[in-house]
């Protein structure tokens, strides 16, 4: 099987997120299970941030529950290829809402990091970016490297519309950073942080 | 197939008043003709949001994100919905999330197709599995009161929580055109 992006790819995906949250300070941000969680907590951890460690695929559907419960807040969701692709449809669930302050960020690798490298679907035929573009969200692209960071900078903060933004990342294996497993904490301290009562 | 007119039952309106008065903004589905009036009503609420999914273990997500942000939120589905749902479910657990699920059942009264039943057998159970506290609302009379109490034992309990409406109380569908 050949694989068809991941070996061009020259974004260093700690760099990207770190540089990425630095510019969205004030984003509610969700992180799909696995490599992303890691990636987020590496950058520092905040009150603002939803560590998923499981229910794989739901990453972009939490994060459209909770754009159209805080429609003045900008949401971040950064997962990766794979968590994304088990939950394909909800691209087509976010287009159909067409939520204004919603970003989803995909760290591509092109393969399933946690369980030994194997190619993902991302690696053997399916664009990611266009797939998203084909549910209705218009402003859908790829970031090939760090000067693409300003625009996904940008579409978060602006709140102009749903954003998919696929980013080509090296497929690296990075050193494990691990936050809190504990849902019912991490929960109540992003209530918290929003001012709402734990629970 | 042909649709013979029949007025909406009291119960399915009843349905959406105990959403709506108990502070539901979101409602998310994947449809079925026994939501078919509550989902219209909600379509209509400019203050509830209508959430159409591809599949039914989204709206589990998505009512973990309603709940992160402070929006209480309700997943209408069929019995056949719920398998989806299994692993999703985690989320509710080991957040503990506040969950209410609304239920239709096939296969269980009349049904027509078998196709319907495997899942219709096991959905009780499998949502029981998963934690999650199950109603049962057989009869007209009891709806209301029934989809009342799971929704505090869900917003104020903080339990996930489904209410199974039986196929019994939807009526028979008919498949033979006229």
């Amino acid at each position: 099987m050949s694989q068809v992006q991941s070996s061009n790819s020259v974004i260093d995906r700690r760099e990207f997120v770190t540089a990425l949250i630095a510019k969205c300070p004030e984003s509610l941000i969700v992180t799909g299970l696995g490599s992303s969680t890691y990636d987020v907590f590496a950058a520092g951890d905040r009150d603002k941030n939803f560590y998923l460690w499981g229910a794989m695929g739901g990453a972009a559907a939490m994060g459209l529950g909770l754009a159209i419960a805080q429609p003045d807040k900008s949401i971040l969701v950064i997962t990766g290829d794979g968590e994304q692709l088990m939950g394909i449809g909800a691209l087509a669930t976010i287009s159909a809402q067409k939520p204004s302050n919603l970003t989803i960020v995909v760290l591509d690798n092109g393969h399933f990091g946690e369980t030994g490298m194997q190619f993902s679907h991302s690696s053997l035929g399916t664009d990611m970016s266009a797939l998203a573009k084909a549910c209705g969200i218009t402003n859908s692209y790829k970031v090939t490297d760090m000067a693409g960071l300003e625009q996904v900078a940008q579409n978060v903060n602006g709140r102009q519309g749903v954003t998919f933004a696929q980013i080509l990342v090296k497929a690296d294996d990075l050193p494990r950073a691990l936050p809190s497993r504990d849902g019912v904490f991490v929960k109540n301290r992003f209530r918290a942080a929003l001012g709402l009562a734990p629970f | 197939m042909s649709e013979v007119f029949t007025p909406t039952p009291a119960w399915q309106e009843q349905i959406f008043k105990v959403l709506k008065e108990g502070g539901i903004q979101q409602v998310s589905y994947v449809p079925d003709a026994g939501h078919a009036h509550v989902i219209r009503r909600v379509n209509e609420d400019p203050d509830m949001r209508a959430i159409v999914l591809t599949t039914e273990e989204e709206g589990v997500a998505v009512a973990g994100g309603a709940w992160l942000g402070g929006q209480r939120h309700a997943l209408l589905m069929q019995s056949s919905g719920v398998g989806n749902c299994i692993n999703m479910m985690s989320l509710l657990q080991s957040c503990r999330f506040p969950f209410l699920t609304l239920v239709t059942m096939r296969g269980e009264y009349a049904e027509f197709n078998p196709w319907q039943v495997p899942m219709s057998k096991a959905t009780q159970a499998s949502m029981e599995l998963m934690g999650i506290k199950v109603y049962r609302a057989e009869r007209a009379d009891e709806v209301e009161d029934v989809v009342g109490a799971a929704l505090d034992f869900a917003f104020e309990g903080g339990e996930p929580v489904a209410v199974l409406l039986s196929q019994r109380l939807i009526g028979r569908k008919k498949w033979l055109r006229n």
